[in-house]
């Protein structure tokens, strides 16, 4: 067991306190009373949370591939489980981008909830807690503790604080993410009672016989691509998107999505390699799928914050498929692609939500032509709409580019689909961003009409705290475009150790029948098919 | 020292004659309520002493063990838990109130006679205790503007009286084939005949199928949604959860001695467990009575906990007992909040429950807590009950019929979210505020508590229930 973890060296349990300082934060909020002393012990507990991950990076040893910061109590010795925690270079990112996204989402709601502040901060800090102890648990049960006791808090941020049709939306989401995760908890079940253990890196590389290995993929991947989400189990997703408040739909785009690719990274990928060998061409062609249908329903959206849901599918399209290229290139384009959709996605539904506080309204009809009401705004929106199609130097494009890059010298014909998406996305974006500052698509701006009349004349700008707000993304947004390197080299080893996982749990004859396959699907193109697949 | 194993079914025979006596009088409810309380909770103790004691009784008919003792606490505490529930009465007519009491009690007793009963004969007469004094017992309701009541009392006997028919039915079969009524006397050649002889397969079928009337379990489950609705909420409560529970231990004790392997008999169990799960789920659906729907679901967990039993290793049983409890705690956590939100004792539809948030938060969370758990949602004893009986399933390779019971835990969410959604999210005020004494709060923390705390630390109580199924088979 410890030759795959690295126990924590520093002064204090850091993950265990990343867990409970929200966790009692929560149970504090109980003693306060006003809703703007509510707010503040909201902020005040997610910075704190964030600034207390921090030296997760700053410590972080890159060079090898096993679980760091690691925390190990016996908790239920019966059943062999283990209170055990810890990151690798694929979990502490996206601890990371948990901690940072959380203060934003508190700050956010500052003026757009409006009721039930107590329970709102309250199921806030719960859900804070939940999404971490996800990415940080190295149990199988213990994740699955995670991943179901997010359920119930985020299902009532949809159903309490959420839009006209929030219950049909709530239940929806509650109903797939419920479904799925069961057939994730047999999985977890029958790897249990194959092995007699709970403890993931045990569970990785176990020669596991084929038929096992492909019930245990198809559990988990159901769970898995629910929470992603991809087509065509995608459906709950814009539904949520459109009825949760500003923060509900932030936490959502910006880190539960990602529970999805993490958990196909950390359960399918190593512990069902030849499994995922096999279903591999499957995969990639929903993602590919999810990737083109996201973008063409985004196309024709009139409801800004259905387009961006839409989109959401798109961009996650790109991680599953870089996941399931199953290279160097491509995971790790599909880790910072998660990154990014969080930030750029997240920035993108606190722009909607600033707009619906001023306007009352997410169509895109009512709020055209706001370039010269509120320049700051479209502003922020530029920079984020050009960072969500992957425009060059910003974030999304490095990401789309390693997980292109990672398909066309694989399959060249998956590359030359995948990048249909993008133009895709291209276009959605710039016709957004057109309409949303000057005007809509017929070329007459609002300002002509009566029912139009005034009613851009009274629209703030934004405030400082928005700014703040955007600002510190838009950080991200440009050092991620053109400075990559420290978040990729992170992942690194972490990568490598799992690319190596599935290469030696994949017998020689799969890999044999994937380069087969690998030079048929070349064969379609006129341009040299690759020799060898580059495993 | 005989005299000391016996202690707890004495201490409820003079609980009973007590409520007799003071029947005949005009006794003050809270004094009898108190009086109930305090024997039970005496009788726990009794089993708890003697826990690790054994010994037989009665011309070997009757036996006393962990697993007899473990089960005798839970029933103990499940009778004062039902009678901490329901303060007053509010449901019972006036006149019939102490009655009331003493029936319960009777019951309680057949079950607890139940829980050690070793031997055919005995286990039946256990088994008519306890549903005679229900059969009396269902029909005291508050004369409500229809004659429901009457129907639940009449359809409960009538099943009863077929269901104890078929068990006697089946008992004569193995009588026949075996040539005794002692368990422990089956024990050696049971697994042989159930292995070579249809006609004991058939008559195990038959003797359990008056366990599975007790248990609601399907195909002897069409009683339950009408005498749930028909019977007082207090009554409903307790017939919900406490003859289930001796239901449990007597599945336990008959299938682990006809020896589980992938016979016919297990089979049969399966198939029942699962068809069971699915019409009570799909029933409850579509439920409008609150009462009607925890009946229904009733009907799905005994599929559930026939998922441990038919496991048959220590591991499945242990988890059927520890289910067992989680139902107990979880349906009474339901059933305490119907009876103190229905002042006027009437049956509450999901509507009633609108506003409830903010009537009584207390109410409104152990309602939560109680179907989160019954629908299976971590950090609840439901989840974790749900998890060891799947695992201990898994284990001995009934992949389908897990795999089946986790689609159906998903398809049960969606009703127990109904109760929750309107407790918490209508925006109806619903009315004014529930007011609650002080004990019945203390009640209400005591099970949210035990729901949560008993679900995240279950390692006491599975250590304690893999002690008592260690003896099985007997």
């Amino acid at each position: 067991m410890e030759q795959y973890l690295i126990f924590n060296d520093l002064s204090y349990p850091i993950i265990s306190v990343l867990l409970l300082l929200p966790l009692i934060g929560a149970l504090l909020t109980l003693l306060f009373k006003s809703d703007r002393a509510l707010l503040l012990w909201g902020f005040a507990v997610t910075l704190v949370t964030a600034l207390a991950s921090l030296p997760l990076y700053t410590h972080f040893d890159a060079s090898t591939a096993q679980y760091q910061f690691v925390e190990l109590r016996t908790w239920l010795p019966a059943l062999g489980l283990d209170y055990v925690v810890g990151v690798d270079g694929i979990s502490m990112l996206l601890v990371m981008l948990t901690t940072f996204i959380m203060p934003l989402c508190v700050l956010c709601s500052w003026s757009y909830i409006k009721e039930r502040m107590k329970e709102f901060i309250f199921v806030l800090l719960v859900i804070e807690t939940a999404m971490i102890g996800v990415f940080v648990s190295l149990n199988t049960l213990l994740f699955f503790l995670f991943w179901e006791a997010m359920l119930i808090p985020m299902y009532l941020v949809i159903a309490i604080w959420g839009g006209p049709r929030k219950d049909y939306a709530s239940l929806k989401y509650f109903l797939y993410t419920f479904a799925g995760s069961i057939f994730f908890l047999a999985s977890i079940i029958a790897l249990y009672v194959q092995t007699g253990t709970f403890f993931i890196p045990e569970l990785m590389g176990q020669p596991f016989d084929f038929a096992f290995q492909a019930w245990i993929f198809l559990g988990c991947t159901l769970a898995f691509a629910v929470k992603v989400p991809m087509f065509p189990l995608h459906t709950w997703l814009p539904a949520a998107h459109v009825e949760a408040p500003t923060a509900g739909s932030v936490i959502l785009a910006s880190i539960m999505l990602k529970l999805g690719g993490y958990g196909f990274l950390r359960f399918c990928l190593p512990m069902a390699p030849e499994a995922t060998l096999y279903f591999m061409p499957w995969l990639i062609a929903l993602s590919l799928i999810s990737i083109v249908v996201g973008g063409y329903l985004a196309l024709g959206q009139t409801d800004i914050k259905k387009l961006i849901a839409y989109s959401s599918v798109g961009h996650m399209g790109f991680v599953t498929l870089g996941i399931f290229l199953l290279n160097d290139q491509g995971i790790k384009g599909a880790m910072l692609q998660m990154i990014n959709h969080g930030i750029t996605t997240g920035a993108l539904f606190i722009l909607i939500g600033i707009i619906y506080e001023r306007t009352h309204s997410r169509e895109i009809s009512v709020n055209s032509a706001l370039g010269a009401m509120m320049p700051i705004f479209v502003l922020f929106l530029g920079i984020f709409s050009l960072s969500s199609f992957g425009f060059p130097g910003t974030n999304s494009f490095v990401s789309e580019f390693l997980v292109l890059l990672a398909a066309f010298s694989k399959y060249p014909l998956v590359g030359a689909l995948a990048v249909v998406g993008a133009i895709l996305a291209a276009a959605y974006m710039l016709r957004l961003l057109q309409r949303m500052v000057w005007a809509d698509s017929d070329g007459h701006d609002h300002h002509d009409e009566d029912e139009g009349e005034g009613k851009h004349h009274v629209l703030r700008d934004l405030n400082l705290r928005e700014i703040g707000t955007l600002s510190f993304l838009v950080i991200f947004v440009f050092w991620i475009g053109f400075y990559p390197a420290p978040l990729l080299d992170v992942m690194d080893a972490s990568v490598a150790h799992l690319i190596e996982q599935v290469e030696a749990g994949a017998g020689p004859e799969t890999l044999h029948v994937m380069t087969e396959l690998s030079d048929k699907v070349g064969a379609l193109f006129t341009s040299s098919a690759p020799s060898a697949a580059n495993f | 020292m005989k005299t000391m194993l016996f202690l707890p079914e004495l201490l409820l025979i003079t609980l009973a004659l007590l409520c007799f006596f003071a029947s005949l009088g005009r006794p003050r409810a809270g004094f009898l309520q108190a009086m109930v309380m305090v024997f039970a909770t005496l009788a726990l103790i009794a089993s708890a002493a003697t826990f690790n004691q054994a010994g037989l009784l009665f011309y070997d008919a009757y036996q006393v063990d962990s697993l007899s003792q473990l089960f005798k606490m839970i029933l103990c505490a499940g009778l004062v838990l039902v009678a901490w529930a329901g303060p007053g009465l509010r449901g019972i007519e006036q006149r019939l109130r102490p009655e009331y009491y003493f029936f319960v009690t009777l019951s309680t007793l057949g079950l607890v006679f139940l829980a050690s009963a070793v031997e055919l004969v005995t286990i039946f007469l256990a088994l008519e205790i306890s549903s005679f004094a229900l059969f009396v017992a269902i029909p005291f309701r508050q004369p409500q503007n229809s004659r429901e009541q009457f129907e639940a009392g009449i359809k409960y006997v009538l099943f009863g009286a077929a269901a104890s028919g078929l068990t006697l039915f089946g008992m004569s079969y193995i009588f026949g084939l075996s040539g005794t009524t002692h368990l422990a006397q089956l024990a050696p050649v049971l697994p042989e005949l159930v292995a070579s002889q249809p006609l004991a397969v058939l008559g195990m079928v038959l003797l359990l199928s008056g366990f599975f009337y007790k248990l609601a379990l399907f195909p002897m489950h069409f009683w339950t949604p009408d005498v749930y609705q028909g019977a007082a909420n207090e009554t409903a409560g307790f017939v919900a959860t406490l003859p289930k529970l001796g239901a449990v231990i007597l599945l336990l004790r008959l299938v682990s001695l006809a020896g589980v392997d992938m016979t016919q008999l297990t089979w049969a169990l399966g198939i029942l467990a699962v068809v069971s799960m699915t019409v009570g789920n799909f029933a409850a659906l579509v439920q409008n009575d609150i009462k009607r729907l925890l009946a229904y679901s009733s009907v799905a967990h005994a599929g559930y906990l026939m998922l441990g039993i038919l496991a048959g290793n220590p591991l499945g049983q242990a988890g059927a007992i520890y289910y067992a409890l989680g139902y107990l705690l979880m349906n009474l956590a339901c059933f305490f909040v119907l009876y103190h939100l229905s002042s006027d004792s009437r049956n509450l539809s999901l509507d009633d429950l609108k506003g409830l948030y903010r009537r009584s938060p207390l109410l409104a969370f152990t309602l939560a807590a109680g179907a989160f758990s019954l629908a299976g949602i971590p950090p609840t004893i439901g989840f974790t009950g749900k998890f060891v009986v799947f695992t201990a399933a898994f284990q001995q390779g009934f992949h389908g019929l897990v795999v089946l019971g986790l689609i159906n835990a998903a398809i049960s969410i969606f009703f127990y979210l109904k109760m929750v959604r309107a407790a918490y999210l209508s925006t109806e005020d619903g009315g004014e505020a529930v007011p609650l004494g002080v004990g019945t709060r203390m009640l209400g923390y005591v099970l949210i508590l035990a729901i949560i705390l008993l679900g995240v630390l279950p390692q006491g109580f599975l250590a304690l229930a893999k002690t008592a199924v260690a003896q099985l088979p007997l």
